[in-house]
């Protein structure tokens, strides 16, 4: 029997705002422990939670960005469990009436484009961080585990698709988009070393064609793109294993073993913990009237999956298209102004998506450490589409310009780049070799036609490879 | 200087007139409580040296005629459940003793910034969890008028020190009738504002939906004056009405003439004690007489409130306690693993009752037993708030009985939690729907025990309610006092 994975994705979010979700204490990442922390993070005896209107305000942004319905109303619940960092052994979220719910996602690869349904984006809140220290440091090994409140109350986001994924690459695709929309409306700068983006996986087989879903498994602890791919790849492989001997698929939570590249089982049936959710009292139910939405749709910027088909609009090829358009702001830009001073599309888009971002990598630098414009892109194409300066030639162009050298004129002239095309200065060249190398006329004029390519070199020698070939070859056919 | 145990208003004028300083008036609340702790055990912590200085902070801005108002240099008690900046706050319970919080409550704030001299912590049922006062880790609060009985509770703390003049006044919460029930078994003014109106923050949660600060008085005028000082909008509560809060003391005296009065049909008769019952039926003849129209309403539901609020609060109060796992203060009874500790504390920090509760509201939130239990009884709160707007659309207010009977003895009902739970009938179903009620008391029953009568307003319709109060207080023109020994003095000893 053929077997069908199906997979939907949890993600969690930490939202870029000033304070925290319930109280006044400033977001954090790094410093010194329990410095950012209040009676309401602590959950000191007596202390109660305000909503941060910021956090509330950017969850719907997010949600739109989603192509969600903004709920009209939205209530906090209590979802009850003890853990040591979690400080009032519930934590603030949402149950039946998130903020956002139903809707989508459009993703595109090399392979496939698809859609994936998002089921609902709802807000809460995050927990301290367990510190373990002594011995191994690992959980099991740690001589003790101590608490940091700092991150604890973080506003926190959660993104939960519908099981549409059929692939661990295509799970990888849509977190990767995901994590584009995620920094392009700037809710977040969802950092996965930090942990201010963090992806869950929930798979399942089934037989191909079956319309049922098969029992699922929730697995944690991936750190990157590749270990989310890697780790559904394993596990999609275990229950396969599993189902092909006979065996069954157990609903539970398994760990990502980044080293050993496997899942390993957790003892808790955390499959079946009930968290006794109700509402939050200490809450009154959130209202959302039009003018709230409307504000947070105008603070949508344009989205990747838009834009990557204008720049498909605009005669860029889809690869450098999806390239171009998930690329950091600054490129885009450069991109955009060069067509905007005149440059090919298509060609503008190679340059930048290629020659100026392997450059940068290769300096160690950024965009705005170098002298490049967008005008000075559109001159550079030109002078190549114009047959001044050969493609090899135009790299140093480009070279020269980044260095500070001036426009890619300037810089072609003054690296002696330009293409000699001056009909009269070449055929005077011609003239010289031809005389200098009479028995290869010679010879060429009596049938031997490859000699014409040592003709031709001895041209280019003598121009220091700046004479345009076609040219040459014009020059020569007439003379010989 | 004034005769008789010192109202907030009577204590003020003095000290305004020069007949006393806010020193002597503390002077005189201490000495009170030296004389009748050891038998009534009213406080957990007299704050001794805090309390001087707030008194002598007084004096000196008095004396420059810095006035802060009626509560300036006022001896003022507090519920143990508030939190006090630096001063030991334990709910009564072990989970957290030594805990002193680093910040005040809100309303413990206002009192401050009012002027008003805070005497110290009150004793309380632990995490205000009872009728009595008997379930407090630190021993029970006995009656000022017979020191065999409860004072109620769970504020029968403030209750009792209002009552022996240990206290002016006190703040207390009533989350199922915590301050008008004990208020009616210690013969003084109790009263539950608006939920909203008087900020939680500080005020340690038992049930966050039900729980309500309020003030404990000898006068419907002082908890007039109480109220204003604590009440008003506090960003830290996300659930504090935004509003402006209403001018309470400005008119009590309006009478009853014109107003209608309902009486519950539910809340008397059988398992009420005949004198309870005959003393309320005196004073709605008294304030017929004053004009009002006195008619009989029927709200069917207040039959169930009691089995709802039991889902409830047990329900909000599993999630409000779970914080206390000896992680971060209070009680740590270290285990090999964080959740052996966090069980171990527990088991060894909650008492009988806290327990008995947590347990009840984890069950009411399982899943499988949650439509049926938690999710019921918020269909049927939703329902009684129903069955009171359509009440208060015939009637101002609602009046009954504050307690189906005067004060018990210790001890009486700690063996069957239902009959403790009874207490509170007449009570309960105005933290349900979040309506203001008070109980003022009329009278003694046969054996010397105050009665007290409860007066229930719909939202923010303090005003009414005090006013009738204020009336039935002038109508019964309650003076009596617990037994010499412990009753309050005759004004300021200077």
């Amino acid at each position: 029997m053929k077997w069908e994975p199906v997979i939907g994705i949890e993600v969690h979010v930490e939202l870029d705002t000033d304070s925290k979700m319930f109280c006044g204490c400033r977001v954090s990442f790094g410093d010194p422990p329990n410095t950012h922390v209040c009676p309401v993070c602590l959950a000191l005896p007596g202390s109660l939670p305000v909503p941060n209107r910021k956090a509330i305000e950017r969850i719907i942004r997010l949600g739109l960005a989603l192509n969600c319905r903004i709920n009209p109303g939205s209530v906090f619940h209590r979802k009850n469990y003890y853990y040591a960092d979690l400080p009032k052994n519930y934590q603030i979220s949402q149950y039946d009436v998130p903020v956002c719910v139903d809707g989508w996602l459009d993703v595109e690869s090399d392979e496939s484009r698809f859609r994936v349904g998002i089921e609902r984006v709802h807000m809460e809140e995050d927990t301290g961080k367990s510190v373990h220290v002594g011995e191994g440091g690992r959980i099991h090994s740690a001589a003790e585990t101590l608490v940091d409140f700092n991150r604890a109350g973080t506003p926190l986001v959660e993104i939960v698709s519908r099981p549409d994924l059929r692939s661990a690459a295509d799970a990888r695709t849509y977190a990767q988009e995901l994590r584009a929309v995620v920094v392009e409306t700037g809710v977040s700068d969802a950092r996965m070393e930090r942990g201010s983006i963090r992806f869950d996986a929930n798979v399942s087989i089934r037989p191909e064609g079956s319309p049922e879903l098969g029992v699922k498994v929730e697995i944690k602890n991936m750190n990157s793109f590749r270990s989310l791919e890697k780790a559904i790849r394993s596990e999609i492989e275990r229950q396969t294993a599993l189902v092909a001997t006979g065996e069954r698929v157990v609903m539970e939570t398994r760990h990502w073993d980044e080293e050993g590249e496997v899942t390993h089982g957790m003892r808790t049936k955390e499959g079946s913990s009930d968290y006794r959710y109700f509402t939050e009292p200490d809450l009154a139910p959130m209202v959302f009237d039009g003018s709230w939405v409307e504000e947070a749709r105008s603070h949508l910027p344009e989205l990747p999956a838009l834009r990557r088909d204008r720049y498909r609009g605009m005669g860029v090829k889809p690869a450098a298209a999806r390239v171009l358009a998930s690329s950091d702001p600054q490129l885009r830009s450069l991109f955009e102004e060069a067509v905007e001073s005149g440059a090919d599309a298509v060609a503008a888009g190679n340059w930048v998506t290629g020659e100026v971002t392997a450059s940068l990598r290769r300096r160690e630098v950024s965009l705005e450490d170098v002298p490049l414009r967008g005008g000075q892109i559109a001159a550079l194409t030109r002078l190549v589409s114009e047959g001044r300066v050969s493609a090899s030639a135009a790299r140093e162009v480009l070279e020269g310009v980044m260095d500070g050298e001036g426009s890619p004129s300037e810089v072609a002239t003054r690296r002696n780049l330009l293409q000699l095309s001056d009909r009269a200065a070449l055929e005077e060249v011609v003239e010289e070799v031809m005389a200098a190398n009479p028995e290869a006329v010679e010879r060429y004029r009596s049938g031997e036609g490859k000699v014409r390519g040592f003709l031709v070199g001895q041209v280019m020698r003598a121009t220091s490879g700046r004479a345009d070939p076609r040219a040459v070859n014009e020059i020569l056919s007439a003379r010989l | 200087m004034p005769s008789g145990p010192l109202s907030i208003g009577a204590a003020g004028a003095a000290l305004r007139s020069g007949e006393a300083t806010a020193v002597e008036l503390l002077a005189a609340v201490m000495s009170r409580a030296e004389m009748t702790e050891s038998e009534l055990h009213c406080y957990l912590n007299l704050d001794r040296e805090g309390a001087m200085a707030a008194a002598r902070q007084a004096d000196r801005e008095l004396d420059r005629g810095e006035d802060r108002g009626p509560l300036h240099g006022i001896p003022v008690a507090v519920k143990d459940n508030m939190c006090t900046r630096g001063l030991e706050t334990t709910c009564s319970s072990k989970i957290l003793a030594g805990y002193r919080p680093p910040y005040d409550a809100t309303a413990v704030a206002r009192l401050r910034e009012a002027g008003a001299v805070i005497v110290g912590k009150t004793n309380l049922d632990e995490f205000a969890m009872g009728s009595s006062t008997e379930n407090s880790a630190y021993g029970p609060t006995r009656n000022p008028w017979d020191t065999g009985r409860v004072p109620g509770g769970s504020s029968g703390g403030s209750a009792a020190a209002v009552a022996a003049g240990s206290a002016i006044a006190a703040l207390g919460s009533d989350t199922g009738g915590s301050i008008r029930q004990p208020a009616s078994l210690c013969g003084v003014v109790g009263m539950k504002p608006t939920y909203g109106l008087v900020s939680r923050y500080g005020l340690v949660a038992f049930a966050s939906s039900l729980d309500q600060i309020g003030p404990l008085t000898r006068t419907v005028g002082d908890a007039a004056l109480l109220l204003s000082a604590v009440a008003g909008h506090d960003p830290a509560d996300a659930t504090s009405y935004a509003g402006r809060a209403p001018d309470f003391a400005g008119s009590l005296d309006r009478g009853v003439d014109g107003l209608r009065l309902g009486v519950v049909k539910e809340l008397g008769g059988d398992g009420y004690q005949p004198d309870v019952s005959e003393a309320t039926e005196e004073m709605l003849n008294k304030l017929a007489a004053q004009g009002a129209e006195v008619m009989e309403v029927s709200l069917p539901l207040f039959d169930v409130a009691l089995s709802a609020y039991y889902l409830i609060a047990p329900a909000e109060c599993s999630a409000n306690l779970a914080r206390f796992d000896g992680m971060r203060y209070g009680l740590s009874i270290k285990g090999s693993t964080a959740s052996a500790t966090m069980a171990g504390t527990r088991a060894e920090g909650f008492g009988p009752e806290v327990t008995r509760r947590i347990l009840l509201g984890t069950y009411a939130l399982s899943a499988g037993y949650f439509d049926a239990f938690y999710g019921q009884a918020q269909r049927v709160r939703s329902l009684l708030q129903a069955e009171f707007d359509e009440a208060y659309r015939k009637v101002d207010v609602l009046v009954s009985p504050t307690s189906p009977t005067t004060a018990f003895r210790l001890g009486e009902r700690t063996q069957d939690p239902l009959a403790m739970y009874m207490s509170d009938i007449c009570t309960i179903p105005s933290n349900l729907s979040g309506h203001p009620a008070i109980s003022v008391p009329i009278g003694l029953d046969s054996k010397h025990l105050p009665i007290g009568f409860q007066v229930m307003a719909p939202a923010l319709g303090e005003q009414v309610m005090m006013a009738v109060a204020a009336e039935v207080e002038r109508l019964a023109g309650f003076d009596a006092l617990p037994p010499p020994a412990l009753a309050p003095p005759p004004g300021v000893p200077l």
